[in-house]
């Protein structure tokens, strides 16, 4: 065992890498959340995204329209979402997972074929002297735009929700519909607007896992990430900024667990006892503080949760 | 013509008839009763125009999923399947249905079912070679317990501290999945099985083994007791006081709280009901059609048994049916797997797509279509 060789700074570099994709997933599923509109087929949009754009990177040999394919694909089944619960009226939560469902069935229908492959490479952009910086360059500055993109957007919906106009409609209509409606604004529009947003950004979190952190495609590759990035917008109680710390725990909870398989640490040495550690049980440590924290955030966080999420709007009521 | 005319005639011809829904005081029981029927041949359709967009014939496809498994040559041998493959999703679905008609939200049936069939495995391991015959009704009480544990961690969350209960359930699959795959390579590992993977065989240890009742059915104690099981809960949501509270807290949480009903109690009662039945589930499996607790020995039943409880109205005997549709979708799936060279995955989007329409069509029972000529705006 040598925990010693994990150096720090790479431990950084790889954690934002990881922790972008559910950085990116979590960010659109707060637009929605705070429409008012619980979308739980995060998980089933980012993997659609994941195939949408690993197919369309590999056969056009650009990662971009790849990337445009991804934020397509997710925001083409978000629309299911957003016909069936704002048009159909249907129980979010059953369509929610109706969409994971689906998205990871055809996903896998779709991505028939194209498994063991290598996408085409995501450049990354030059910043220059930047990533000489000492410890910090190859910490920070020398990602691919994606990730630059994912913190851009952060910032952009933090500003959006707070600063703007339309951010405030958005707010108002997810914390009380009938409000929002009798003030004259389009509840539906505005919340089939942000279901589509958040379709967006999760199958752009997908494309991220498929085009470059792994960089393949599998079978349900994204391992509940969306499920994680559900669990990251009730940890950051629907405040944007706070889904960065949010997702870089997570993120640096997986690259730890990677990082410690890759070292060989077979077990724990916690003073008296010494805990044989197999790789199961590093892999389920995510899930488990998923859960720890939601425990922890649940009792304070939920005064937060908008006044009408998950709630069918409709006129008559 | 500039190119604003096409959508502004467009927007004109979506004017000219206007729909609008109206609330019905009291959902409708005929479409309740029709959407299902109706969700399927609109999934048929859809599932159709998908295999003829992936190039096969879709009426030969469709045929092959649905007519042949029952009807066709080798029936004999896909019908007794009908019933193995059925029993786990309803004993799963009748457990989620009560849950979702309080409003409770279990998804994570799979992490239960899992960890319902390793306690149930275990306990017969550990008797293992001894034969007797009280190791299959303790196997069962296992299992069920088991099942019930794992599905009291979101509850007891749920009622302490408030956790989401659907996060909860479902991050305990993930890690369920890592118990599995840990005791499979590990603990439960059989010595006699030359280092690979998975447990003893318990089809081969007769006080264990969950074997076929009657020959030729493929009707195991899993099958009887989810008919037992359905029956059960038909009584029990029709004539029990607990059947109307879960009525009762789903339609209006606040009606039911002045009433005197207690939302914690009803919580940890749901979960844990539907979390034994899906260790039964779990628990029936693994000593029977699998055989042993193996890698990836769950195949995603408690997320099927989602749909089976939606598309059987979350009523026992609704969900019978549901769960023999379901059960045919898996066989068929296999069969045109094997015959046409279909994708398995084919079958969990045509699954997937069936909950959308039964979802959609819902509208039907809950609200009335008003159809005007030209709304006067």
């Amino acid at each position: 065992m040598d925990v010693s060789s994990i150096s720090p700074t790479l431990l950084i570099a790889s954690l934002i890498v990881a922790s972008t994709p559910i950085m990116l997933a979590a960010i659109g599923e707060l637009v929605v959340e705070r429409a008012g509109v619980l979308n739980l087929g995060v998980e089933g949009m980012m993997i659609t995204g994941a195939i949408c754009g690993f197919i369309v990177a590999y056969e056009t040999g650009s990662p971009i329209y790849g990337v445009i394919a991804s934020i397509l694909g997710g925001a083409a089944l978000s629309l299911i979402f957003a016909i069936l619960t704002q048009f159909f009226l249907a129980n979010q939560v059953a369509s929610g997972l109706a969409l994971t469902l689906f998205g990871l069935g055809f996903s896998a229908l779709i991505g028939k074929g194209y498994t063991g492959i290598t996408p085409p490479d995501m450049s990354s952009p030059n910043l220059g002297f930047l990533t000489e910086i000492p410890f910090l360059g190859k910490m920070l500055f020398e990602h691919d735009y994606l990730v630059y993109l994912a913190f851009s957007i952060i910032l952009l919906v933090s500003i959006f929700l707070r600063y703007t106009r339309q951010g405030l409609i958005l707010r108002a209509v997810g914390e009380d519909h009938s409000s929002a409606h009798a003030l004259g604004y389009k509840v539906i529009r505005v919340r089939v607007l942000a279901i589509l947003f958040g379709g967006g950004c999760a199958g752009l979190g997908g494309a991220y896992i498929s085009l470059i952190r792994v960089p393949q495609w599998a079978e349900g590759m994204t391992h509940g990430a969306g499920w994680i990035a559900l669990a990251i917008v009730v940890f950051a109680s629907w405040k944007p900024m706070r889904i960065l710390f949010g997702a870089w725990l997570f993120g640096g909870l997986t690259v730890l667990q990677l990082n410690l398989q890759a070292a060989g640490v077979s077990e724990i040495n916690l003073i008296l006892f010494k805990i044989p550690l197999q790789v199961q049980y590093l892999t389920m440590a995510p899930y488990l503080i998923t859960i720890l924290v939601l425990v922890l955030m649940s009792a304070r966080a939920l005064s937060n949760a908008p006044g009408s999420l998950g709630k069918s709007f409709h006129v008559s009521d | 013509m500039n190119g604003r005319t096409i959508p502004r005639i467009m927007w004109l011809i979506i004017n000219l008839f206007s729909i609008s829904l109206v609330k019905r005081s009291e959902p409708s029981k005929t479409w309740t009763a029709l959407t299902p029927l109706l969700a399927v041949i609109l999934t048929m359709i859809a599932g159709g125009l998908l295999f003829m967009i992936l190039g096969k014939d879709p009426f030969l496809a469709l045929r092959v999923m649905f007519w042949d498994p029952i009807f066709g040559e080798m029936s004999f041998y896909f019908r007794p399947q009908l019933l193995v493959k059925a029993a786990p999703l309803i004993l799963i679905a009748l457990g989620l249905s009560i849950c979702f008609r309080a409003g409770i939200w279990n998804i994570g049936a799979e992490g239960q079912y899992i960890i319902g069939a390793i306690c149930g495995a275990s306990v017969a391991l550990a008797f293992y070679p001894y034969e007797s015959v009280f190791i299959f009704p303790l196997m069962i009480l296992a299992g069920g317990i088991g099942g019930w544990v794992w599905a009291m961690i979101p509850a007891l969350l749920r009622t302490k501290f408030n956790t989401n209960e659907i996060l909860v359930s479902l991050m305990l699959v993930y890690v369920a999945e890592q118990i599995l795959n840990s005791l499979a390579i590990g603990l439960l590992r059989n010595p006699e099985g030359n280092g690979f993977p998975g447990s003893r065989n318990l089809q081969d240890y007769a006080s264990a083994s969950n074997h076929e009742l009657w020959v030729g059915t493929g009707a195991h104690w899993g099958v009887v007791l989810a008919l037992g099981f359905a029956v059960g809960f038909y009584i029990l949501l029709n004539q029990h006081l607990l059947g109307f509270q879960t009525k009762l807290t789903g339609q209006s949480p606040r009606a039911a709280k002045f009433s005197g009903i207690s939302p914690n109690f009803l919580i940890v009662i749901c979960l844990g009901l539907s979390g034994m039945l899906a260790g039964l589930a779990g628990l029936f499996e693994v000593s029977g059609p699998s055989g042993q607790i193996t890698i990836g020995f769950n195949v995603g039943y408690g997320f099927t048994a989602i749909i089976v409880a939606f598309l059987g109205r979350l009523n026992p005997l609704g969900i019978v049916l549901a769960g023999l549709l379901m059960a045919l979708t898996y066989i068929g799936g296999e069969l045109a797997q094997m015959q046409l060279g279909l994708p398995a995955a084919a079958i969990q989007a045509f699954q997937g797509m069936l909950l959308f329409f039964l979802l959609a069509l819902d509208v039907l029972s809950n609200y009335r279509f008003k159809f005007r000529f030209w709304k006067a705006s």
